[in-house]
């Protein structure tokens, strides 16, 4: 592996998912599966991934023409790269036609250690096959899939290629984990199936490792803005000041409340439930039945966060605080709930939704909260219990 | 004479124009002025006969000259001559794409009278007794201002909408700390559709900002307003109507919710120009308000400053009024710096004279009745556009309902069909000559876009704009690459607009360029 400013070329891994956005013409909500693809290219779709990833290129050639790339045969990245101009050098090839996430993640491990940027086309489910191949090295996304909810995203093809060629140039050498000069970002999906039913179902899958140009990254569907407002550590540096001695704070999972624990310099975790009291760390990636325990007999609150573009609070990705967790934390505390004004902006006006599976429960939390939105920002938002929002 | 008689160019087989203008921007890869400048070059500006020469005495002399560029007049003038045809105005353009910005023609006749040089030569340091005429037309323009918003006082010392609402907050702060309740009141809520400096001035003054989304409907929320007024209210900050055009018809019961609450209800008119001479912010009940002088009132928008605003306030507000304001005892005007709870000066001297000097002369040429026109052709315009747009395939105007005196528009309809995002559409507008405005961020109305055809552009202006968006909208169902690719024929081919959040790359002076750039 080349280390960005050892002297060695800028080498960065092409992955493309060829049919990633066929399904978006066509009113199918997404392109997972390949009977839904059939259907899609039957109504006449046309594949724009591979083009898609091509303006990338075009555009990181054009600002670092000696960048090497490596690549899949085909349409997973090769013809994309030489429709740029570029002279791909192949790691791999696809076994099957037409090819699938799989593979998507296969090409992942075939070039994650081989080079310092990766760079693939899709949407949000493009995103979880790149997250499934683990990759060691910063990934960004070139948004060319239906959903595109997923943090990893640039916010057009040409400025992923910018992104690229100016991460080439930034990224300071030697640092031993790789991480600087990148951000972490989410990685969202909807069950479409679920999706096509009326049902909506998002779920926080992992995060990758960005090029830290926030800027530049989509980060929500709503608003392919390059000037999107509101940052996890803005909201984070408030979430803090709020903090009181002697309090208990339950962090619900997600980027947002990984950003209060980064704050306050503890192992929080991404995906689990932690809890933390004077700015330290009580327990991490806790069960349910170990908060009851946690938040019993003094003042806890729960800090959670709107998983997905649906609004989600409670219910989705945090079930660990649970009916009767809940229920105990709004007895001797509260709820905070963190999302930037860009989330909210996407519900449309339809409110944050509750769904712990009991009524009661969440009818605790019903009504309107401040939401908090950055440092010393707000915004003043209702929460419904999804069983009412969405009666069966 | 030669040719044939009875011959006639109408015979003649001359190829018809195209439906839409060919425009083309002129590209000159204009140097910045510095650049050009040469050592010893220089114009020459003859002095007044007669008029001996001042000496200027020692101690006022520049230790060496400033390093201004060097040029002949002739270099000079052909400088700007090229920048004004790589620029895209309202003098030459059908502005009505810039939304929120209310782009109206501002009548040549009023340059006149602020390059007179009885107003250009003024200094702001002459002796009252000698600036009387000024002193009467900003005291005269309070007056206009206090009649259009019912307000007492006013004052016309903020360069800028936005130092308006600075100096509206500075007022609000002062005013609860005379109260001794300061300290308690230290939240200013505002609407996610009001304009965008409220929050910012809220912030920047120490609030914490609160802010309310729209409902179902597009109207701020009002529950959500019960549920954030209370003992820590200073205020609340709103436009109406909104960015989206939508009057909210509530607004008496959001003052009085808030003043239930003990805080203020300020006013932000960004978005007058429909409803002047209709409503005023005094009969809903506000305790402020604000006006954009290079808005509603014609004066030239100066790209940030020095533009013009003014900041009314009822009476129990006009102690904290920044100052010094101009009086008048029935005989002469003055100025009175001796007002002990004023917010101090948002800037030096008077205001930026020029530009009361055009609003004055705006006003006073309309009257009453005129601006009353005004604001019903503005909305006549805006909904005769509408009902253009909203016939374009893929256009749609998000919410139901009648609009005012603009439109928050969405192309989320074609973006769906042909990937297309509204940025690439208002790009692609440029090409025929016209811009385009999407939305302040975040995006609340997916792929947007904001029109605001104000009372000076004609009928055929309006059907011209609306061709050139249907055009662009038929382009991208053919061929979104070619709309990608724009635009083909304007001055600047594409601009990264990232560059405009990386502080290493602004230069907004060429010292700061010299310095970032070229060291």
């Amino acid at each position: 592996m080349t280390v960005p400013g050892d002297g060695g070329a800028f080498t960065v891994g092409l992955v493309v998912n060829p049919v990633a956005g066929v399904g978006g013409p066509a009113g199918l909500k997404g392109s997972d599966g390949a009977e839904i693809q059939r259907r899609a290219l039957a109504a006449g779709a046309s594949p724009r991934a591979g083009g898609r990833a091509a303006q990338a290129v075009l555009a990181l050639l054009a600002r670092r023409p000696e960048t090497r790339i490596l690549t899949v045969a085909g349409p997973m990245g090769e013809d994309s790269a030489r429709a740029a101009g570029a002279v791909p050098e192949l790691v791999w090839s696809v076994p099957r036609d037409p090819s699938s996430g799989a593979d998507t993640t296969a090409a992942v491990e075939a070039m994650r250690d081989a080079v310092d940027l990766l760079l693939f086309a899709g949407g949000d489910g493009t995103a979880r096959d790149v997250l499934d191949g683990s990759p060691s090295c910063p990934v960004l996304g070139v948004p060319a899939g239906v959903k595109v909810y997923s943090g990893c995203f640039a916010v057009s093809p040409a400025t992923a290629g910018v992104m690229a060629a100016e991460f080439a140039r930034d990224a300071p050498a030697g640092v031993e984990d790789g991480t600087a000069g990148t951000i972490e970002a989410e990685v969202v999906d909807l069950d479409e199936e679920a999706y096509r039913r009326g049902a909506v179902s998002p779920r926080l899958y992992g995060t990758l490792r960005v090029p830290a140009a926030r800027a530049r990254l989509s980060g929500r569907k709503v608003g392919s803005s390059s000037t999107a407002p509101g940052s996890a550590e803005g909201v984070a540096a408030e979430v803090v000041a709020r903090m009181r001695p002697g309090v208990r704070y339950v962090l619900g999972p997600g980027a947002t409340t990984m950003a209060v624990g980064r704050l306050l310099g503890l192992a929080t975790t991404l995906l689990g439930v932690d809890v933390i009291q004077d700015g330290g760390l009580v327990a991490a990636d806790v069960a349910e039945r170990d908060l009851l325990n946690l938040v019993d007999g003094r003042e806890t609150h729960a800090v959670v966060s709107v998983i997905g573009g649906q609004g989600f609070v409670l219910g989705r990705g945090n079930q660990q605080i649970s009916p009767a967790v809940l229920k105990k934390i709004v007895a001797s505390g509260g709820l905070l709930v963190l999302a930037t004004q860009q989330k909210l902006a996407g519900l449309n006006g339809r409110p944050l939704l509750a769904d712990t599976g009991d009524p009661e429960a969440d009818a605790l939390v019903e009504g309107y909260v401040p939401v908090i939105t950055g440092h010393r920002e707000s915004a003043l938002y209702r929460i419904r219990s999804a069983i009412e929002e969405f009666p069966a | 004479m030669s040719g044939h008689a009875g011959e006639s160019f109408a015979e003649l087989p001359v190829a018809p124009k195209p439906a839409l203008r060919r425009f083309h921007q002129a590209r000159w890869d204009e140097p910045i002025i510095f650049e050009q400048s040469r050592p010893g070059r220089r114009g020459i500006a003859v002095p007044a006969a007669g008029v001996p020469p001042v000496e200027l005495p020692d101690a006022v002399r520049r230790a060496e000259p400033p390093k201004l560029p060097e040029m002949s007049q002739l270099h000079v003038l052909r400088h700007y001559v090229r920048l004004s045809q790589e620029n895209l105005g309202v003098d030459q353009a059908i502005a009505v794409g810039q939304g929120t910005c209310t782009m109206k023609y501002s009548p040549k006749v009023n340059d006149r009278f602020v390059t007179d040089p009885r107003i250009a030569e003024l200094h702001p340091l002459q002796p009252e007794d000698t600036v009387q005429g000024v002193l009467e037309i900003y005291w005269r323009l309070e007056r206009m201002f206090a009649e259009i918003s019912g307000m007492h006082r006013v004052s016309l010392q903020p360069a800028s909408g936005s130092a308006a609402i600075y100096a509206n907050i500075a007022m609000i702060r002062a005013y609860h700390a005379s109260r001794g309740d300061g300290e308690r009141r230290d939240q200013v809520i505002t609407t996610m559709f009001s304009h965008p400096s409220n929050a910012a001035c809220a912030k920047v003054a120490g609030y914490e900002v609160i802010t309310l989304m729209p409902d179902e409907n597009g109207y701020p929320d009002i529950e959500a307003l019960r549920a954030a007024a209370g003992p820590r209210t200073a205020a609340l900050m709103i436009t109406n109507p909104e960015d989206t055009g939508i009057f909210n018809p509530r607004i008496e019961e959001f003052v009085r919710i808030v003043h239930e609450a003990g805080g203020l209800a300020c006013y932000d008119q960004a978005n007058a120009n429909g409803l002047l001479g209709v409503t005023r912010a005094a009969d809903a009940g506000f305790d402020l308000c604000h006006f954009n002088l290079h808005k509603t009132f014609s004066t030239p928008h100066m790209c940030g400053g020095p533009a013009g605003g003014a900041s009314c306030v009822s009476e129990a507000l006009a102690p904290f009024l920044p100052g010094p304001t101009v009086e008048f005892d029935g005989e002469k005007y003055h100025l009175d710096a001796d007002r002990p709870l004023s917010v101090g000066k948002t800037r030096p001297f008077l205001g930026v004279t020029p530009n009361v000097v055009r609003a004055y002369a705006w006003i006073a040429a309309l009257g009453a009745q005129g601006l009353r026109e005004v604001a019903e052709t503005a909305v006549l315009n805006n909904n005769y556009l509408m009902h253009k747009i909203l016939q374009i395939p893929g256009a749609s105007a998000h919410w139901p309902g009648g609009r005012v005196e603009q439109v928050r528009y969405s192309w989320q309809g074609l973006f769906e069909e042909t990937g297309v995002h509204s940025e690439e559409i208002g790009v692609r507008a440029a090409d025929f000559g016209v811009h385009y405005w999407t939305s302040h961020h975040p995006y609340l109305v997916p792929e947007p876009f904001t029109l605001e055809p104000t009372e000076s552009y004609s009928q055929e202006d309006l059907d011209e704009y609306a061709a050139i968006l249907a055009h662009v909208a038929d382009e991208a169902r053919r061929d979104p690459d070619l709309v990608r690719g724009a635009p083909y024929n304007q001055t600047i081919h594409k601009i990264d607009p990232t560059s405009l959040e990386d502080p290493k790359q602004w230069s907004p002076t060429w010292r700061a360029y010299t310095r970032k750039h070229l060291a």
